[in-house]
């Protein structure tokens, strides 16, 4: 038998595709900009114990004094300054943020992680088999995403009553059905391709082909799909919060704080209200910016 | 060869059904004339395969081929028929009795990229059934792969690339390589070197036949293509929509074909004798298999028709020695 001389492969290293991937997402200077500025806020919020100036969440150090200064005041009792100014209980403004990032980020990634979880599970699964569970777990999704989110989770909260971990469910409970349509819909695509009827044919475990064969090839929509999500899910904790029925005042999250000096606006107090929402939409827009590059680069369409 | 069957189809067909939505559930109701749609992929096959020989399937695309490929090599169920692996009826098995059975008959697919996950490297396609079923201990399946490699012609230090850093051909051995992995005795060929290259064609067509010589291994052999399927096989089954039409030990069968549809595919096949050959495109369409001819299927093609092929279905019956024909003419002749 003659080993035929093959078309020599490219490098492995330049050729893999998550390489390529990353290099075209290096193209555009905007959504490199996004993704600096989110590594950085995200940064910040984990680090808030260590970096932010007060411990907002205890009141022992707070001075009700120093409360609703403006910012680049300095406190009454120590001589720190208080850069973002305070609010109305003398919480240091800038500490409070910080660690109302913590909150945000930390209750939309860890929904995001669940809910992905769950929708993923359950979208592989409708697409693999197919037939009758794939309608029903279809028609639930569409149930699901035809009341609009926030109504789902306002009345979830309402039954549910506060806290940071009911939150997170209500988010997950909101957001699952999502990531169940995407990958289902590129499941459904991939389900029909040879290899998949090998992996049948080799006669493995239908839950390995589902999570071994099947998904890896889904993962692209839902890395986008992802990003589009946790920038909503950041956007909706908030608004729950806003509201009053998100996470609790002890521990405020950035739409909460929005919330606190939402009283004070008219009466020129602009910034217990203002830098909370400028950290909340600058969050928003670097998740978006890199969402929406990641869309163009893993689109296959888009590809030569 | 032994005369034993490795495995034998018993009236198999298939029929798919599109059933009637909501909507025209309701319309038929009220009157309107729908019916469920139903096209028999196969109608009604029987055949026996005989153990370490190669049967070529061949047909118009449509006819069915593929279809009753991928039911024996259990991708598929029947709608009615068994079909039987050593004797044993594969639908009714069992547990691990299924499972060894299922990985006795595996199958080569058409397009080598499709059928090959891209996000796996090679050894992982190839290594991952042995390991998983147990057939090679976890730490002696890297060396399993490698040898599997070396069988198939590629160089064992590819294990660590991923299918699309191959060629067509070499991704058609990696698809050969797998399928060889869990030790099996029948391979069913989809199509396997129809999206290769002429030159390429030939390699891997030799590699089949050096590698039913090693493993004992037994074929069907799915193609459109005669030329390619009257080289690799012993007997040669021609479908024309879902129906066996002719079966015959090969040489013979291009020889001396019997039925008027066998005929005008043996015409067909390109040929290097000098002089000029004509082609002639064999008269009008396949009819749509949703709706077949009644009698003889091929009847509006058939350049002999006569009135009872358009009525009566005929018998595949033998008409020469191992040599199986369904077409009214033979009945005239004697």
């Amino acid at each position: 038998m003659t080993t035929h001389p093959a078309a020599p492969p490219r490098a492995a290293p330049v050729d893999s595709p998550t390489r390529r991937i990353i290099a075209q997402f290096m193209e555009d200077r905007v959504a490199v900009l996004g993704l600096i500025l989110f590594i950085c806020i995200a940064i910040l919020a984990l680090m808030a114990p260590w970096i932010a100036p007060q411990n907002p969440y205890d009141l022992s150090q707070l001075n009700i004094m120093d409360g609703a200064l403006p910012p680049g005041e300095v406190s009454f009792g120590t001589d720190m300054t208080y850069m973002l100014g305070t609010d109305q209980q003398g919480r240091d403004m800038l500490s409070a943020i910080l660690y109302g990032l913590r909150i945000s980020l930390m209750v939309a990634g860890v929904s995001l992680l669940l809910a992905i979880t769950v929708g993923t599970i359950v979208g592989v699964t409708a697409a693999y088999f197919g037939g009758r569970l794939d309608s029903f777990i279809m028609r639930v999704v569409d149930l699901q995403l035809s009341f609009p989110a926030i109504l789902i989770a306002l009345i979830l909260l309402a039954l549910l009553g506060r806290g940071v971990d009911k939150v997170i469910l209500a988010l997950v409970i909101v957001q699952w059905a999502y990531y169940a349509r995407t990958v289902r819909s590129s499941a459904i695509v991939e389900r029909r391709k040879d290899y998949v009827d090998a992996a049948r044919c080799l006669a493995l475990p239908h839950r390995r082909i589902m999570f071994r064969h099947l998904l890896p090839n889904c993962v692209p929509p839902l890395i986008v799909v992802a990003t589009v999500q946790i920038a909503q899910a950041i956007a909706l904790e908030a608004t729950l919060s806003f509201l009053g029925v998100g996470v609790p005042i002890t521990e405020p999250s950035l739409g909460l704080l929005i919330a606190n000096g939402y009283d004070y606006l008219l009466s020129g107090r602009y910034w217990i209200s203002l830098f909370p929402g400028i950290a909340l939409v600058l969050t928003i827009i670097a998740i978006n910016v890199v969402g929406d590059r990641l869309r163009d680069v893993l689109n296959p369409r888009l590809q030569k | 060869m032994s005369q034993e069957p490795i495995l034998t189809i018993e009236n198999v067909s298939k029929r798919f059904t599109k059933d009637l939505d909501l909507a025209e559930r309701a319309a038929r109701k009220l009157g309107a004339r729908i019916a469920p749609m139903t096209v028999h992929a196969v109608d009604d096959v029987s055949l026996s395969i005989r153990r370490g020989e190669v049967l070529g399937l061949v047909g118009e695309s449509g006819c069915g081929k593929s279809t009753l490929g991928r039911m024996v090599a259990g991708l598929s169920a029947p709608s009615s028929g068994r079909i039987l692996h050593e004797g044993r009826d594969t639908a009714k098995l069992k547990g691990a009795e299924a499972r060894d059975v299922a990985l006795k008959v595996q199958m080569v697919f058409q397009d080598p990229m499709s059928s090959l996950n891209p996000r796996m490297r090679v050894r992982d396609i190839i290594g991952e059934a042995p390991q998983v079923h147990g057939l090679v201990p976890r730490a002696e399946v890297d060396a399993y792969v490698e040898r599997m490699l070396a069988q198939v012609g590629l160089d064992p230090a590819t294990a660590r690339r991923y299918p699309h850093q191959f060629s067509g051909g070499q991704r058609a051995r990696v698809g050969i390589a797998r399928a060889l992995a869990v030790r099996p005795d029948f391979i069913v060929c989809d199509e396997s070197v129809a999206a290769l290259d002429v030159s390429i064609q030939a390699q891997v067509l030799n590699l089949f036949a050096e590698l039913r010589e090693e493993f004992g291994l037994t074929y069907l052999f799915v193609s459109h293509d005669l030329g390619v399927v009257e080289h690799i096989s012993d007997r040669i089954a021609v479908m024309y929509l879902g129906r066996l039409v002719e079966l015959g030990a090969a040489e013979d069968l291009i020889a001396r074909p019997n039925h008027p549809y066998t005929r005008a595919l043996v015409a067909e096949i390109p040929s290097f004798e000098t002089g000029k050959k004509t082609y002639h495109a064999i008269k009008g369409e396949i009819p749509s298999p949703m709706n077949p001819p009644r009698g003889c299927h091929f009847h509006p093609r058939c350049p002999h028709a006569h009135d009872r092929c358009r009525i009566e279905v005929p018998r595949l019956r033998d008409v020469a020695a191992g040599r199986l024909s369904a077409c009214h003419l033979n009945d005239r002749a004697a």
